[in-house]
């Protein structure tokens, strides 16, 4: 399939996602188009990973639909690549690891080659190209996910906490590596708890909580006046299990307590 | 006491000179094991991987054979194999009973369990961590199967020397099946069982050295392959 397919926008309809009668996702509805790029932001658990799962494609909504609205969206898998939370490496050297995704693609050798060579060169892994990916640092294989993810140019890429557990230099590396990934055409949609991180990269904002959205507006919007009490809370860095857990009052009709404001 | 010290230097002399029987015996029986090793390696790798990957009716039964037989008894599996193989059996025609043939059949029956049977678990671990990514990457069926088979070897090594370990130190399927028969069937274990019966220690003690090395250096190798395996992959 040609890279550049045109799977876009996706659309999500009233989508929900159960396990064993848990409603871990309530709701949604959103569309992406091409161009900006989204963080997906909230508190841990609130679903953000099982999200990102559903839109790539590996998990099934228990109901309501996702579907790639774009010309070549009834053949939407080789557009899309994403970095996992925790890196997924084979048990082969690190230029195998983005060779074996490049094979799948049916790139030829010399193709391959020169991609693996660019892509470790601009994720500072070229000195650890013939190294075992699995002996890697955790951080290195955060990297090696991205370069291999990279690699295959897709239309639309997922991180999911694509800086989570990287030193001050690595993360800004790999956020200019996200940009240079966006400059080249590619749909961004990823998650962070790193809010200075969020107004850095994205372009707009998706705030979970307990498996429903929020809030999407605008980043700028967003951090500024935030409609949500939750994520007005979340943004000041209060915490927001402690005062659920406190009340345990629905998400609708919470209040903050310190700045009291109705969600409207 | 005499005697046993004079069967051991007897057994060294026999292995030092290289004794045309005793070489003979070692040959055959290394070649029966490690053919029936390579065709339980071809059955067993591809089957214990797609028991690990695929969920298809039968599934669970495969699994529940399979390790049921990982400890099937070899004198029953020597009985069953000659009666098919017997002039009245089924293959009674192919006068396969008391050739090499037979015994690598037999053999085969109580390899491809075991091997299977590690190869599913192997895999199957290996495929809860690969899963979405193999899936995130677009790769299909049999691109998962090959990638996950190649990125276990060490591991199915080991379940391969395990099958080879096995075939190589049974006695009561190959005697059943081959019939012990001197430059015909004979190998060592059933040799040495002749050999006991018959009083010549000295040839029965220099098979059983020859042996106890062989599976001593096959469970070294397997326990070196791993761990420099794991040293190297995590
Ligand atoms: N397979 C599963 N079975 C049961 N519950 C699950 C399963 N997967 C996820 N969950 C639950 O769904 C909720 C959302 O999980 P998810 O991984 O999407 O959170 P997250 O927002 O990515 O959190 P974090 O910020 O910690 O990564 C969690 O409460 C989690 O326990
Ligand atoms: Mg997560």
């Amino acid at each position: 399939m040609d890279p550049r397919a045109d799977i876009l926008p996706l659309v999500l309809d009233d989508v929900s996602f159960e396990i064993n009668g848990m409603r871990l996702i309530k709701d949604l509805s959103c569309t992406f188009e091409a161009g900006p790029r989204t963080a997906i932001i909230g508190p841990n658990g609130a679903g953000k990973s099982l999200f990102l799962r559903l839109c790539h494609g590996l998990l099934t909504p228990s109901a309501g639909t996702i579907r790639w609205a774009g010309p070549d969206g009834a053949d939407p898998v080789a557009a899309q690549a994403m970095v996992f939370q925790r890196p997924i490496m084979l048990r082969r050297s690190v230029a195998a690891n983005v060779d074996f995704a490049l094979k799948l693609r049916n790139h030829g050798k010399p193709d391959r080659t020169a991609i693996i060579d660019e892509v470790l060169g601009r994720c500072g892994l070229r000195r650890l190209k013939d190294n075992p990916a699995r002996v890697l640092s955790f951080g290195e294989q955060q990297k090696l996910a991205l370069a291999r993810a990279w690699a295959l140019k897709p239309q639309v890429l997922f991180l999911d906490e694509p800086t989570a557990s990287l030193d001050p230099a690595a993360t800004h590396a790999v956020e200019e590596i996200v940009q240079a990934i966006h400059h080249e055409g590619t749909r961004i949609i990823m998650t962070t708890h790193d809010l200075g991180q969020a107004r850095r990269l994205a372009d707009e904002i998706i705030f979970l909580h307990r498996g429903r959205m929020l809030e999407h507006a605008p980043t700028e919007t967003f951090f500024t006046e935030p409609k949500n009490d939750l994520a007005q809370a979340f943004v000041k860095g209060e915490l927001l299990w402690w005062k659920l857990g406190k009340d345990n009052r629905r998400a609708g009709g919470y209040e903050v307590d310190k700045a009291p404001r109705r969600r409207n | 006491m005499n005697d046993i010290s004079d069967a051991f230097a007897a057994a060294f002399a026999m292995v030092a000179g290289f004794d045309k029987d005793l070489a003979e015996i070692v040959g055959l029986s290394l070649e029966v094991s490690l053919s029936a090793v390579f065709i339980a390696a071809v059955i067993g790798l591809p089957l214990g991987a797609a028991t690990a990957l695929f969920r298809f009716p039968g599934r669970k039964v495969i699994i529940v054979l399979l390790n049921a037989f990982m400890g099937l008894p070899p004198v029953v599996v020597g009985l069953i194999v000659y009666l098919l193989l017997s002039r009245a059996g089924p293959f009674g025609v192919l006068g396969l009973l008391f050739t090499p043939t037979a015994m690598i059949i037999a053999q085969v029956i109580l390899v491809t369990p075991i091997i299977a049977s590690l190869t599913r678990q192997v895999i199957e671990d290996l495929w809860r961590e690969y899963e979405e990514q193999m899936r995130s990457l677009g790769a299909g069926p049999v691109r998962s199967l090959t990638a996950l088979l190649w990125d276990a070897r060490f591991s199915l090594l080991t379940a391969i020397l395990a099958g080879f370990g096995r075939a190589s130190a049974e006695v009561g399927a190959v005697m059943i099946v081959g019939g012990n028969i001197d430059h015909a069937t004979r190998v060592m274990t059933t040799a040495i069982a002749l050999e006991v019966s018959r009083g010549d220690l000295a040839l029965a003690l220099g098979l059983g050295l020859i042996l106890l090395v062989l599976s001593t250096c096959v469970n070294g190798a397997a326990f070196l392959i791993r761990d420099a395996a794991q040293k190297r992959h995590a």
